[in-house]
């Protein structure tokens, strides 16, 4: 008789606590990322980009080559590493105040350059280290410490939906949306990740991963209800799927 | 010894950072620097290097940051109002001790101000610009010569401190046409940038560069290590001393404006008047100790600038306790003539005139 | 082919994903406070035979704080 672990998780996830709060779903993002930079074997050629928010500290969890970018540049400055190292893999990990508010101009034109980058945005509705306030994809009608009344679609606008927006821009090669509420979709997060960067690796252009994920502490509600409004509330939005993947167009 | 050639101040620059050896180059279209991108869109891509037009002055200067990150030798240009928007990644650079050449063609401001030339961004440039304690290591280049030398120099000073270095010309400079002997310097790359630079974490722990500090004292840690940088790079003051010596009044002024008052002092003193120029080249670090050298002989002073004062105020503390300084600003908008100088440097001699 | 769950005791901050996606629900919230204050996540001893091994609960946890293991014939 032999006992065999499981679970294994990989070498470059540093073993240590995270700060995340209870039930953040930054975890599984960053275990999805380390597994797939795992298979691909390419984790000694990974230089990853972290941006401002909670996973500014990506670079305290995984061991990798890692420069910090200011709030909403890891797109521009992502541009700048990969035209310097071309054979490095770059990755930027960025959160929805970053990427969809203060960084749409970077993540656009990096998008429609098609620079050889992948980016893994993490979508959680709220601006989460800064204590909870208005994102550009608080859903309408979400409390936030700044709509305390709920998103008001006058007023404030509707949600912003980024991978449909990604997909419309020519350089892009692979755009997906994933969500890890589920363990059926955390094992498809895990295929788009890797797919996303497969396709950086064969020069085919840029690729983007939206991860629809949590925020028990600033959504107020106790992780496992958090869990559950990912599916009731932010999938009918937001929903899951490939929105562009020039294989798929290629082969048709 | 290679061939003299005409080049406009612009180009000088960005021929002098092909010869540097520089790799990628990062720009947005500003007046009165575009022939810099321009010549570099069509030549840097032939040397192997990398030319990317970012979607605006704040990515531009992100992308230096990523670049410099991976230890290669990295540009952005532009002018006034777009080194504005780059401040943000200038702050975080000196933050994450990252080197990169920032050159600013200096424009009228403020605002959109205009397309002239102008010194109004001295302090910009002197005060780190941006957010947090820090300083850039800034070259102010008077001559087309000059605005080739230093733009190679600024490569090998960035490496060495890891620090963002400025170039600061202004209007004049960029579209002046001169005589240039271009030449190829002893350093194209920076070895040493193994060390510390992003190349994959083979067989070592992951680096990380970061301008995020908080634990407890580790900021303050950090800026006391900048402050021991910037003043070790008072082994860098640069400045041109022009008839000084039995000079009476001593004329400070940097960039074209030093060259043009170098052409009234020159007129003067053929006039009979005892003054001579001190021309910083650095003006982070500031000539201090020559300035305070110069006013224990008794000397006098008249800082020059095409602005509403800013230098001044450096020399004023260069000097402190022993002289002081009279200033003439000239106003941006126009272009100061070497006769545009006489009267003011007269009226500070205490000359008739 | 019986199969276990290790919690690490000291990476489980309580939020309770785990017990949300365990198949045969045998994963509960246990009385105990670990270092950092979060009731952990535990198996009865007396349900552990119930354990499939199928992870699921691995790879709902955020913070990389379960361990599956499966007993196998030597081959």
């Amino acid at each position: 008789m032999q006992e065999i672990r499981v679970t294994n998780y990989p070498e470059v996830l540093v073993d240590r606590p995270t700060h995340y709060c209870p039930g953040c779903q930054h975890g599984i993002a960053h275990r999805l990322v380390a597994e797939a930079l795992t298979d691909l074997g390419v984790v000694d050629k990974t230089i990853a980009v972290s941006s401002i928010g909670c996973s500014v500290f990506l670079y305290n969890y995984l061991n990798l080559d890692t420069v910090e970018a200011p709030h909403g540049r890891a797109p521009a400055v992502a541009t700048g590493v990969k035209r310097a190292r071309p054979d490095a893999v770059v990755f930027t990990y960025q959160g929805d105040g970053d990427l969809a508010s203060i960084g749409m101009a970077e993540i656009m034109h990096c998008a429609n350059r098609g620079e050889r980058v992948t980016v893994i945005f993490v979508n959680n509705t709220v601006y989460g280290m800064t204590g909870g306030q208005m994102a550009p994809t608080t859903l309408v009608g979400q409390k936030t410490t700044t709509c305390p009344g709920g998103r008001c679609l006058e007023r404030e606008g509707a949600p912003i939906r980024m991978s449909e927006i990604i997909a419309s821009l020519g350089g892009t090669a692979y755009c997906e949306r994933v969500a890890v509420n589920t363990v059926k979709n955390v094992l498809g997060a895990k295929k788009a990740i890797r797919k996303a960067f497969q396709y950086q690796l064969d020069g085919k252009g840029f690729s983007f991963v939206e991860v629809l994920s949590t925020c028990p502490t600033n959504w107020r509600m106790t992780p496992v209800a958090a869990n559950e409004r990912v599916a009731s509330e932010m999938i009918p939005y937001f929903p899951l799927g490939t929105f562009k993947d020039i294989a798929a167009t290629e082969g048709a | 010894m290679s061939e003299r050639v005409f080049l406009k101040g612009n180009e000088a620059i960005a021929r002098a950072a092909l010869a540097a050896g520089m790799r990628c180059y990062f720009g947005y279209p500003i007046t009165p620097q575009n022939d810099i991108p321009e010549l570099l869109s069509a030549e840097l891509p032939k040397a192997g290097g990398e030319f990317v037009q970012a979607e605006s002055e704040v990515a531009a200067a992100n992308m230096l940051l990523g670049a410099a990150a991976c230890g290669v030798r990295a540009m952005t240009t532009s002018s006034s109002p777009g080194i504005s928007l780059m401040q943000e990644a200038i702050s975080y650079m000196a933050g994450s001790e990252l080197p990169g050449v920032i050159v600013n063609m200096n424009r009228g401001g403020p605002g959109l101000g205009d397309i002239g030339p102008s010194q109004g961004d001295y302090y910009q440039a002197t005060r780190g610009g941006g957010h947090g304690d820090y300083r850039t290591l800034v070259l102010a280049p008077g001559t087309v010569q000059e605005a080739y030398d230093l733009t190679m120099l600024a490569f090998d000073l960035a490496f060495h401190y890891r620090n963002p270095v400025m170039v600061l010309g202004d209007a004049i400079l960029g579209q002046m046409k001169e005589p240039v002997t271009p030449h190829t310097p002893a350093r194209t790359a920076d070895p040493e940038a193994a060390s510390w630079c992003l190349q994959g974490a083979v067989g070592r722990p992951g680096r990380i560069i970061k301008s995020l500090f908080l634990e407890d004292g580790a900021l303050a840690g950090q800026n006391t290590r900048l402050a021991a940088k910037y003043q070790a790079m008072e082994a860098e003051v640069r400045a041109e001393q022009f008839l000084v010596e039995d000079a009476e009044l001593v004329v400070v002024a940097y960039g074209s404006i030093g060259r043009i008052a170098k052409s009234t002092v020159r007129k003067l003193r053929n006039a009979g008047h005892k003054v001579g120029l001190v021309r910083p080249i650095t003006l982070f670090p500031f000539p201090s100790a020559m300035l305070r050298a110069l006013a224990d002989q008794g000397k006098r002073f008249l800082t020059l600038e095409h602005n509403l004062g800013q230098m001044v105020d450096d020399v004023r503390l260069a000097i402190r306790t022993v002289a002081d300084s009279a200033f003439h600003g000239h106003l941006p908008g126009n272009l100061p003539t070497p006769n545009d100088f006489e009267a003011p440097i007269l009226t500070a001699l205490g000359a008739d005139h | 082919m019986p199969s276990r769950v290790q919690f690490r005791e000291d990476r489980c901050k309580g939020c309770l994903l785990c017990v949300q996606a365990c198949p045969s629900g045998i994963i509960q919230q246990s009385s105990r406070f670990n270092q950092q204050g979060y009731k952990v996540a535990e198996v009865p001893a007396e349900r552990m035979a119930e354990c499939k091994g199928c992870a699921f609960c691995a790879i709902m946890c955020p913070d990389f704080a379960i361990h599956v293991f499966k007993t196998k014939e030597a081959a």
